[in-house]
């Protein structure tokens, strides 16, 4: 029987049930992690991991799904930080309104700089990215008046819809965790929309895609600033939580560090992203209490992942607890 | 406007290409015969600096034989990472091979800064080289002249090398058709690693260029490698042409929009990048794309 037959067909409801009931398990799974998160960790990390679990996603959305490694991603991330940190600032918004105007702006610079990396593939693609990245860097840079060039964009408020700051950290993690959801959310939809699947389908074989008449350059473009997107809702909400946009965030090695989580986690398994992003994040928290290589440390962990550990957490994790399965079972 | 001040602008132009072009020299070597884009190029140039440095603080070895000797001590490390780190790594996408040098750079470049700090080392200008020529319009300092000249003379040894004898001849085979060259018989493995070592030789040379202009510090690297890509993307990876024009077409324009603005002097490398994306994205000397 095809999958065709079974969608079509008219299904008990136990099965639609079952349908549903899995994914809205896992869902309030998430959801109850993400609340306690905070209780295990202090709230400042937590916040960190699921915004850079976001931004990882981000990038494994481009990767995994559409076979794109973008080293440019932090462009998204650092400049959205600073839109946001703006429209806070200087035009006094709520901070979901901020948030949305990074998430916007970052979509914006994602059209030029995606129109032209598409232009090339594999690692040309990536150079390329990675290049675009360090213009914007050297704008920002430049740009002092706007964004305070090495200084950074302080002081930026977590303003509610009230004109009220938020001010306890926990607080904001709470009022920002819809806004991560939304956007965990969107990236689960794009994968398994049927947009998800032509860019698999493009991943895997272009030239296939082109010939059954995918306009497949208009599919990465719109992957890619999607991804963009995504990284720019992270991104905002980074600089709004931490109350500063600085230049770090719109370094190479930033980009680096995101695709390291990426890859971490598992190419093409989306949350295994989060787990990467966690992962980084409480090595470098446990590091920074006792050594000041941290960086060197993250070095060394790129090059053993890439030597030893291709595949990443979640699909090793998946076939232990598959094998483990087919022992009891 | 000043026509002495063009001039030097030209100059300056022309020295920062030739550190460009040294670099996507290497680059594209690497390249051609291994399929790694060496992410790790910018610390080789870094590393480079340092070993001249250290050299001379240690040993008293002064800036002529260092350019030979910085450039060994590098490449000898470049055959051990390549023989322990990136041969496992062939045959696989090439993605993997560009994350491990990224995770070398970061690596290399923190290790550095540990052990030296983030504060730039001097390094002193040879005294031959130290005084000034006069260029008519301006007057010039000797040794940034002898830069430009030595990476033209190096570039067109290596262009030399690569399109005239029969060692060139081998690794153009096995850029264009590596298959079929091992089907031949030739031991195309064999030539891997000393292909590597002499990139990152060029990349070691560059930094030993730089180290009396620019100060000794283990954060050289980084922006350099990033430059060399949009270059190397320019010019046409793989093509030994490509980068050098592009090199110096880069480093001059870039001088050039200095003097309308100085803001723009980081950009116009990227700024032409897209250009050329736009209009030829292959490079200037690119042909098909091989990915």
């Amino acid at each position: 029987m095809s999958a065709i037959d079974a969608g079509a067909a008219p299904q008990p409801r136990s099965a639609r049930l079952r349908r549903w009931a899995v994914p809205l398990a896992l869902l309030a799974l998430a959801v109850a992690g993400a609340v306690l998160l905070p209780r295990a960790l202090y709230v400042v990390l937590a916040l960190d991991i699921l915004l850079y679990g976001l931004f990882a996603v981000s990038v494994d959305l481009l990767l995994g799904f559409g076979g794109l490694l973008s080293f440019g991603h932090a462009a998204f991330w650092g400049s959205a930080g600073y839109v946001a940190g703006l429209a806070a600032k200087e035009l006094r918004l709520a901070f979901p309104l901020a948030a949305l105007a990074g998430t916007l702006a970052a979509m914006a610079i994602a059209v030029p700089i995606g129109y032209l990396s598409i232009r090339r593939r594999g690692i040309y693609f990536a150079m390329v990215t990675l290049a675009f990245a360090q213009m914007l860097f050297y704008i920002a840079n430049e740009w002092r008046d706007v964004t305070g060039g090495e200084n950074g964009l302080q002081g930026i408020p977590r303003l509610g819809f009230d004109g009220r700051s938020v001010g306890r950290s926990a607080d904001f993690y709470t009022a920002a965790l819809p806004l991560i959801f939304i956007g965990y959310l969107a990236a689960w939809r794009i994968v398994h929309s049927p947009f998800g699947h032509v860019l698999v389908a493009i991943r895997d074989n272009e030239a296939r895609a082109q010939a059954l008449g995918y306009p497949t350059a208009r599919y990465k473009l719109i992957a890619f600033v999607l991804s963009a997107g995504l990284a720019g809702l992270a991104g905002s909400l980074f600089a709004i939580g931490h109350g500063f946009a600085s230049l770090e965030n719109l370094h190479w090695s930033k980009s680096g560090e995101v695709v390291l989580m990426s890859v971490l986690g598992g190419i093409g398994t989306l949350w295994g992203s989060v787990l990467g992003a966690a992962l980084v994040l409480l090595l470098r928290d446990w590091l920074s209490g006792i050594t000041d290589a941290s960086g060197a440390v993250t070095g060394a962990v790129v090059v053993a992942l890439v030597l030893g550990f291709r595949r990443g957490i979640w699909a090793t994790a998946g076939d232990q607890l598959r094998r483990l399965g087919r022992r009891s079972g | 406007m000043d026509l002495g001040y063009i001039t030097l602008q030209i100059f300056n132009g022309l020295v920062n290409g030739s550190f460009y072009a040294l670099l996507s020299l290497g680059l594209a070597v690497i390249f051609g015969v291994l399929r790694v884009v060496n992410f790790a190029h910018g610390a080789f140039y870094m590393l480079g600096a340092f070993a001249a440095y250290l050299l001379g603080l240690n040993a008293g070895i002064g800036f002529w034989p260092a350019l030979l000797l910085a450039p060994l001590v590098v490449a000898i490390a470049g055959v051990i990472l390549e023989r322990l780190l990136l041969r496992r790594l062939y045959g696989l996408d090439p993605l993997y091979g560009f994350l491990m040098t990224f995770g070398l750079t970061v690596f290399i470049q923190d290790a550095m800064r540990l052990r030296f700090g983030l504060q730039g080392q001097p390094y002193a200008t040879p005294a031959e080289l130290a005084e000034s020529v006069s260029l008519g319009l301006t007057s010039y300092p000797a040794y940034r002249l002898f830069v430009i000249a030595f990476s033209i003379v190096v570039a067109v040894g290596v262009w030399f090398a690569i399109e005239r004898t029969r060692l060139g001849m081998v690794v153009r085979a096995a850029t264009e058709r590596p298959e079929l060259t091992r089907a031949l018989g030739i031991p195309i493995d064999r030539w891997v690693t000393g292909v590597f070592a002499f990139g990152v030789a060029l990349a070691a040379l560059a930094g030993v260029l730089a180290a009396p202009m620019r100060n000794v510090s283990p954060l050289m690297g980084g922006e350099a490698i990033i430059l060399t890509f949009a270059v190397v993307v320019i010019g046409g990876m793989g093509s030994i042409a490509g980068a050098v024009v592009a090199g110096f077409t880069v480093g001059v324009l870039s001088s050039v929009a200095a003097i309308l603005n100085p803001a723009l002097e980081n950009i116009v490398a990227f700024a032409l990048m897209a250009l050329v994306l736009l209009v030829r994205p292959a490079g200037l000397f690119g042909s098909v794309d091989p990915t």
